[in-house]
């Protein structure tokens, strides 16, 4: 299943912040992070990221500094920031409200969706 | 497998892969090294999966994404490095030289044309006599600011919808000029009111050459701040011509007066008024085409002028506290502290306009604080002795236009100071007084258009 563009860009933002707010990170990890969190259902093109982070930094959102990670390379790790904590918690409340409504709403059609293909996060057997 | 053959050509081909991300102006090597350590990683993590060296290699690199759009992310994301990269053709461009002559020879053209417009109406029957100084005082924008708004409707190839709004801007400057039944001169001296909409129109309708400008960017944050950013460029460029028109007129005048001719009239009905209309398109379609070749001037002579201010407002308010003088009201004090805080709003703009909003508080921006907080005070004391006797004055047009722009500027100057302090103590972004910049725009332009629309009919027309 491929999750559409803007589905992903809209959750981008949120997505970020919640995984900053776990630990302070660096872009590798974070992508990681989304692969293992999506069951590998939401795939980001990975330079995409860093505009994302870019844009977060500038807003104030998250706080960026150059560390030396242990193989000697430079390394930009980022944190979140209050304010971004503030439009984590923001963003949480929209995506639940919007949550809710589809959820609602799936009920009342009560079509069964397509949970048992969903749920297995591993590949399907016919890509192998 | 040969783990050293293979080290080294992945050192080569990550090499290359940097040197050809290097070649695009809106990733800067700081991001090309975060960009490096991730593909590294990514190599590593592949390898570690059990792929050869280079497999990973491309793996990693198709999983980075395609390099254009990438870089149009990184572009819409720094715009400040997009202003540079919009007038440069892209490099991959068939034939960015022929794009660059086409542009020079549009610009050329339309010069030549707002220098003709110039001396239209004098087929007309209207010669730029004295009695007729009324009519090319209210109407000197409309010779060269549609052809400047032409010159990026072309450019930036805006849509219909937004030129009909464009040309409908302009018609209605064109009406609110000419209609109203205006005093006539007296003495060579304007009514206050004609003056004031003479004034007020270019500044409204340099709004229309904004939207034009910044085209589909108009309601972005950065594509305001783009059309600030060419407003300053293109006044110092403007400086600049005229300093050499000047020079030019001069020897003009010297070299024909040696052989006994005059050409006093040539200059001042076709050399100055052409060369002024013509100058603002050479002018503008040079910061369009130099700005990424000479760094930007504005920023520049903000960062000298900025401290110099900051010193002499500290010194002009201490003065005052250890003087007790107070603040004469002469007739020229408002518009003189008018345009001190127009002056210290461009130091305030154009310092933002060149920063780079991410970085954290330095000295630099300590300084800009105190110069707009002392500019404030100095404006609050002035605004005080006025206010004390206002009704002794009397409220004429230009007094309440001057009080009017004190208090624009006032309120914009306050809540940017407010901003400003929250960023230095960490409370808030740097971005937010960049927003509330480009928000303001508007606001200028709204009350310009009030001068010209509803002033003349307000106070009669005096």
């Amino acid at each position: 299943m491929e999750i559409n563009k803007d589905l992903i860009a809209a959750s981008s933002a949120p997505l970020v912040l919640a995984i900053l707010a776990e630990a302070d990170n660096y872009g590798y990890a974070i992508l990681q992070r989304v692969r293992e969190l999506s069951g590998g259902r939401m795939e980001w093109t990975d330079g995409m990221l860093y505009p994302v982070l870019h844009r977060l930094e500038r807003l104030g959102q998250v706080e960026a500094r150059w560390e030396v990670a242990e193989s000697g390379r430079r390394r930009k790790y980022y944190g979140i920031t209050s304010q971004g904590r503030g439009r984590l918690g923001e963003e949480r409340e929209q995506w639940k409200a919007v949550n809710s409504t589809l959820q609602g709403i799936w009920r009342a059609l009560s079509i069964p969706g397509p949970v048992n293909h969903a749920a297995s996060a591993a590949p399907l057997p016919q890509e192998a | 497998m040969q783990p050293p053959r293979h080290a080294v050509s992945l050192e080569e081909q990550i090499d290359q892969w940097r040197s050809y991300l290097r070649r695009r102006q809106a990733i800067h090597s700081v991001d090309v090294a975060e960009l490096e350590d991730h593909l590294r990683e990514q190599v590593a993590g592949l390898v570690n999966a059990g792929l050869a060296t280079d497999e990973a290699f491309l793996v990693a690199v198709k999983r980075m994404g395609n390099l254009d759009a990438l870089s149009r992310e990184f572009a819409r994301e720094h715009s400040d490095r997009l202003w540079k990269q919009l007038v440069v053709p892209p490099s991959d461009n068939g034939a960015p030289q022929a794009v660059a002559r086409t542009d020079a020879i549009v610009a050329f053209c339309l010069a030549v044309a707002a220098a003709v417009l110039v001396k239209v109406p004098a087929l007309f029957g209207i010669p730029m006599d004295d009695p007729h100084a009324g009519f090319y005082v209210r109407n000197a924008s409309f010779f060269v600011l549609p052809l400047l708004t032409a010159y990026f409707a072309w450019k930036r190839q805006l849509d219909a919808g937004t030129l009909r709004w464009l040309a409908a801007a302009f018609v209605a400057g064109g009406v609110f000029a000419n209609v109203y039944p205006f005093a006539p001169a007296s003495h060579g001296e304007f009514g206050s009111t004609e003056a004031l909409s003479a004034l007020h129109q270019p500044m409204a309708l340099w709004f229309a050459v904004g939207v034009a400008y910044a085209g589909a960017r108009w309601r972005q944050v950065a594509g305001r701040m783009d059309f600030i950013r060419f407003s300053g460029e293109l006044f110092i460029y403007y400086a600049l011509i005229a300093l050499g028109g000047g020079v030019f007129t001069g020897f003009t005048l010297m070299i024909f007066k040696a052989i006994g001719i005059n050409a006093g009239p040539f200059v001042q009905f076709w050399l100055i008024p052409c060369g002024v209309a013509g100058a603002v398109l050479v002018g503008s379609w040079l910061v369009e085409a130099k700005q990424s070749v000479i760094e930007n001037m504005a920023p520049v002579l903000t960062r000298i002028f900025t401290p110099l201010f900051a010193a002499m407002l500290v010194t002009f308010l201490g003065t005052l506290l250890w003087t007790g003088r107070g603040i004469g009201i002469q007739r020229e004090v408002l518009i003189g502290f008018d345009l001190l805080l127009a002056l210290v709003l461009g130091l305030l703009l154009y310092s933002i306009s060149a920063r780079d909003p991410r970085k954290a508080p330095s000295a630099f921006d300590v300084v800009q604080v105190v110069v707009v907080i002392s500019a404030l005070l100095a404006d609050a004391v002035a605004l005080w002795a006025i206010a004390a006797r206002i009704s002794e004055f009397g409220f004429s047009p230009n007094r309440v236009a001057a009080l009017g722009e004190n208090v624009i500027l006032l309120v914009n100057l306050l809540w940017s100071a407010v901003l400003y302090l929250r960023f230095l103590r960490g409370r808030g972004s740097f971005s937010s007084l960049e927003k509330w910049q480009t928000d303001y725009l508007p606001v200028y332009v709204a009350w310009a258009a009030m001068v010209v629309i509803l002033f003349p009919p307000l106070f009669r027309y005096i």
